[in-house]
């Protein structure tokens, strides 16, 4: 213990030399020198000209795109009516309001039915159909692809060790590459449009897919193992048997989890060529017309909801019986039910158009009156939001950017070695280095800076407003569980949405960037941090209460200290939310990584493009180390430790 | 190894570690436990050699970590045996291919698990069919004998129940009925009945007394209660630390404990309830008003107590003589005299 401090001073004191010796170091300690930037961005390329033109992996992904358009032709041709085979949509709106409702009736009840239902109705009637079906018919296609891919390889990398030792650190980094960073081999392989849009979304889902079947494989209890064993089933009887079904519920977590990334993910790739809600969405930001684009964010927050309730519901569902000689309309009711109102949903359809298609003049807006209530709001917040992004600009941002572009990248270097010396000792230390050193070669540092400045600034500030939150919200059961499920409905959201209505408040600019990030980002730290809290063993509450312990104390002494692993876990997440959101949200204008990778997605330049994302996936996988490393001491030395047995 | 002989272990271990089988080749034979542990390995099953007859229903019994779930496990080979041989009908089971194996198991073996092992998206019904289905039989062949063993269970008109929403004991019921629907020869019961609460607990010995005499099969059964192993067993091991201490009928148990550790146990117990009259037959002959052999000395206190005989005799319920019982040996097991 004593040694790893020793280390950690030594490498700050270093840092701080460095620092104040600022302007007598060599131009080499100051920026990263010539000979350090390696070309890595041409390598790449050569090798992805070398994949697509040498060995014609051209042909086959053009191949494999083929077969995902010709299916999202078909969903295309159903949703909205695209004139393509089988030519018979567009199916009237009424009956996807009618489905979603049945399908949620059966998975979790009437309140959702009436919510699912809800969601279409409104999607109709405010004239969005076209888009959200475009949307969704990508989601149609994409969600059921990626879960075979995902299945396959999660059971693959079950049954392998070496499978799961070569996709764990490729699944840490795909996890930690920003969006964009998906987009570009993407539309250098495929191009753009739907189905380039299709597919980064089918590769941006995979990982927890993967991720939760071999969790849930790993899972089975072992003596549903070992009594499938007696009973005599064969290898595959015991995998498609009493494997998979029994890991039924974290495959399903799985899915719904597959889902939500689809979600997030088309609507993010409109930046290419994908129509639909996200491009709607992009245009009426760009062009800042508030009230449409909050219209569109009302929609997409109420598809992501209806989504994740229902796969979520589909998930936790356990198996009823019906008694013995229950008829069979009865037993089916729901399905009878549905059948029912589809006729009639076609009927009224063929009856009146309005039941159809509802044409974009005959549809409803909120857009003027939500426009006159933000100028009007603007208006009043005006001096405070005024002042607020002075100060916030003038005396935070810009200062501590300029601070950090200031450092040498040797003292910024030494300083995360201290830290990651302090944490895990030297291996940690080296980790550090091994990540931002090789950002450091990548030639970005400056702009990496920024991209860190505006992490750190946001995360601080998430946590000022995000701590006192989830420890106000632990207080009682009830409030927790009301707070947890506004954070679970908030997390469900594209990150997109963020940007709304910091727009709205802010406009175009570096504040309105924080403040995304910030929202974004503080929604993990309330969460973790109220579970955390309420995780505590509640006899070791009762017992520091009976030693007299008053509520600050019991906050400060137990509490806290006992959550503090928990609440890491959030920290984590919370960096890297702000990681991705700092890279999306360059579009309204940032000088970071985020706008360099904008460029290079418009140019298409693989090459950079994967290198920038690469930049920003190591500073997401440094901080996941970091705290994963200081979580697990910490958990150790609490004796909370569930995994190692006694 | 006798005809009649069902599961024969000779000197099987089980070991835990880096490289248990050349650790063990290595082994000397009075290594103990401890020994074992220092140099980094666990011995779960040490040295165990046993025989189980057809028809005998044998109880290992130890408490938690002294390896028996492990012996279990070794016997169907739900584990591989670090040493020593496993046969099943004088056939090596540990040198069986995995179709083998699996074969023995769809037609020979059947086992219930403490913590039930139950299918959770599967019924009652098809839990119960489990078995049948892995062996290919046809869908109404294993409706029919799935709905006979549920039957037998007692657990009529639930077939179509999903585990979950089934008491522990009504679980534990459709675990028994899931392996005996393939009509076991053999039958593994892993403390069956330790996840129940003690009412139901009694209660589902009273019904596994019930199938055992109406099946009559071999059993091996699991458990670190030792007075369920007293009203249960033909024969009980005791083991510690991986190793069986004493394997021997209840009465021989609680008569001659041959170890301490196995003292230990009996001491706590009220042996006139488990000790029978042919136990403590002596050899000789005598007249008149005789014992039944079969009845526990806690049963004939009475007539014990008013027998002035110093020497009673015991007899078999067909009226063989058996031998003479010592009064005043019986009298002090009733009484709890130490001697």
């Amino acid at each position: 213990m004593t040694g790893q401090r020793k280390g950690a001073l030594a490498l700050l004191t270093l840092a701080v030399v460095l620092a104040l010796s600022r302007n007598f170091l060599p131009a080499g300690l100051m920026r990263p020198p010539e000979w350090l930037v390696w070309p890595f961005a041409d390598w790449l390329n050569a090798a992805f000209s070398f994949c697509q033109n040498d060995l014609g992996l051209m042909a086959v992904t053009r191949f494999a795109a083929s077969g995902i358009e010709f299916l999202l032709d078909v969903t295309g041709n159903l949703f909205y009516g695209k004139n393509r085979w089988p030519h018979l949509g567009p199916l009237p709106w009424t009956t996807f309001a009618i489905t979603a409702g049945c399908v949620a009736y059966v998975l979790a009840g009437r309140r959702l039915a009436l919510f699912s239902a809800g969601t279409f109705v409104w999607i109709a009637v405010m004239g969005q159909w076209e888009w959200a079906m475009q949307t969704l018919s990508v989601i149609l296609i994409a969600a059921p692809i990626t879960f075979v891919i995902g299945l396959g390889l999660g059971i693959l990398a079950w049954r392998a060790r070496w499978v799961e030792r070569l996709l764990n650190p490729l699944l840490n980094i795909a996890q930690s590459l920003p969006q964009f960073a998906y987009m570009i081999p993407v539309v250098v392989f495929v191009g753009v449009g739907p189905k380039a849009g299709a597919i980064t979304t089918i590769v941006f889902a995979l990982p927890p897919m993967i991720r939760m079947t071999v969790l849930g494989l790993k899972k089975v209890p072992e003596n549903v193992v070992e009594s499938g064993l007696m009973s005599g089933a064969s290898r595959w009887q015991m995998l498609v048997r009493v494997r998979l079904p029994t890991a039924r519920n974290e495959i399903l977590v799985g899915v719904n989890q597959v889902i939500m990334q689809c979600l997030a993910m088309v609507v993010l790739t409109s930046f290419i060529g994908m129509p639909g809600l996200g491009q709607k969405l992009l245009q009426l930001m760009q062009s800042l017309k508030i009230g449409l684009s909050f219209e569109i964010g009302v929609t997409i927050v109420l598809i992501a909801v209806t989504l994740d309730r229902i796969s979520r519901a589909w998930a936790v569902q356990q198996p009823r019986h019906f008694e013995r000689g229950t008829p069979w309309h009865q037993r089916n009711q729901v399905f009878v039910t549905w059948a029912g109102l589809m006729l009639l949903a076609f009927a009224l359809a063929s009856l009146n158009p309005w039941f159809s298609q509802i044409e974009r003049s005959e549809a409803l807006s909120v857009a003027k009156p939500i426009d006159a209530g933000v100028d009007i709001l603007i208006r009043l917040i005006d001096p405070v939001s005024q002042w607020l992004r002075w100060f916030l600009i003038t005396w935070v941002l810009i200062p501590f950017r300029d601070g950090l572009l200031w450092l040498p990248f040797t003292t910024v270097l030494c300083l995360l070695m201290s830290l990651g010396y302090s944490v895990g000792g030297p291996r940690s230390a080296l980790v550090c280095l091994g990540f931002f050193g090789l950002i450091a070669m990548t030639g970005w540092w400056d702009r990496a800076m920024i991209t860190v400045y505006t992490v750190i600034v946001s995360v601080t500030l998430a946590a000022l407003m995000g701590f006192p939150l989830g420890i106000w919200g632990a207080r009682s059961s009830t409030r927790a569980a009301r707070v947890l499920l506004v954070c679970d409905t908030l997390q469900t959201f594209p990150s997109f949405i963020y940007l709304i209505p910091v727009i709205m408040l802010f406009g175009v600019n570096d504040v309105a960037v924080v403040g995304a990030v910030i929202l974004f980002a503080a929604v993990p730290l309330v969460r973790y941090t109220i579970e955390g809290l309420r995780g505590v063993s509640a006899e070791l509450v009762e017992a520091a209460a009976m030693s007299g312990a008053d509520r600050r104390q019991l906050l400060w002494n137990v509490q806290l200290p006992m959550a503090l692993p928990t609440i890491m876990v959030g920290v984590n997440q919370s960096a890297m939310f702000s990681l991705f959101m700092v890279i999306i949200a360059a579009f309204i204008g940032t000088q970071d990584l985020g706008q360099e990778m904008q460029r290079a997605l418009s140019t298409t330049d693989v090459g950079k493009g994967l290198v920038l994302g690469l930049a920003v996936a190591f500073m997401g996988l440094m901080v996941d180390h970091l705290v994963t490393c200081w979580s697990e001491t910490r958990t150790r030395s609490l004796g909370l430790d569930a995994s190692k047995r006694v | 190894m006798t005809d009649a002989t069902v599961i024969s272990c000779r000197n099987v271990w089980k070991l835990y570690g880096p490289r248990p089988k050349p650790f063990l080749a290595a082994l000397t034979p009075a290594a103990s436990f401890q020994d074992i542990q220092k140099a980094g390995y666990i011995a779960a099953v040490r040295d165990v050699s046993l025989d189980i007859a057809k028809g005998e229903m044998l109880v290992v019994m130890g408490l938690s970590g002294s390896g028996k779930s492990t012996l279990v496990r070794c016997l169907s080979r739900l584990i591989d045996l670090t040493g020593g041989t496993v046969t099943v009908d004088g056939e090596d089971i540990a040198k069986m291919d995995e179709r083998t194996l699996i074969d023995l198991r769809r037609r020979k073996m059947g086992m219930v698990f403490q913590s039930f092992g139950l299918l959770p998206h599967r019924t009652v019904l098809d839990n119960v069919a489990f078995p049948l289905e892995m062996r290919g039989q046809d869908r109404h062949d294993r409706r029919a004998r799935a709905l006979e063993v549920i039957e037998l269970v007692g657990l009529k008109g639930r077939e179509d129940y999903f585990p979950r929403e089934l008491s522990g004991g009504q679980q534990q019921r459709v675990g028994i009925a899931r392996s005996l629907a393939i009509e076991p020869d053999i039958w593994f019961l892993d403390e069956p009945f330790s996840a129940l609460d003690p009412l139901i607990r009694r209660e589902m010995q009273d019904e596994f007394l019930r199938l055992k005499r109406m099946l009559g099969k071999t059993s091996v059964f699991i458990t670190h209660d030792f007075d369920e192993a007293l009203r249960l067993a033909d024969r009980i091991a005791i083991m510690k630390d991986g190793a069986i201490q004493q394997c021997d009928t209840p009465d021989q148990i609680v008569l001659n404990p041959a170890t301490p550790y196995v003292a230990k146990f009996t001491e706590e117990i009220e042996k006139s309830r488990v000790i029978r009259a042919r136990a403590m037959a002596l050899p000789g002959a005598g007249e008149g008003q005789a014992l039944a052999a079969d009845a526990t000395l806690h049963a004939l206190a009475r007539q014990i107590a008013s027998d002035p005989r110093a020497l009673i005799p015991v007899a078999e319920t067909d009226g063989r003589l058996l031998g003479l019982l010592n009064r005043a040996a019986a009298l002090d097991i009733l009484f709890g005299a130490t001697a």
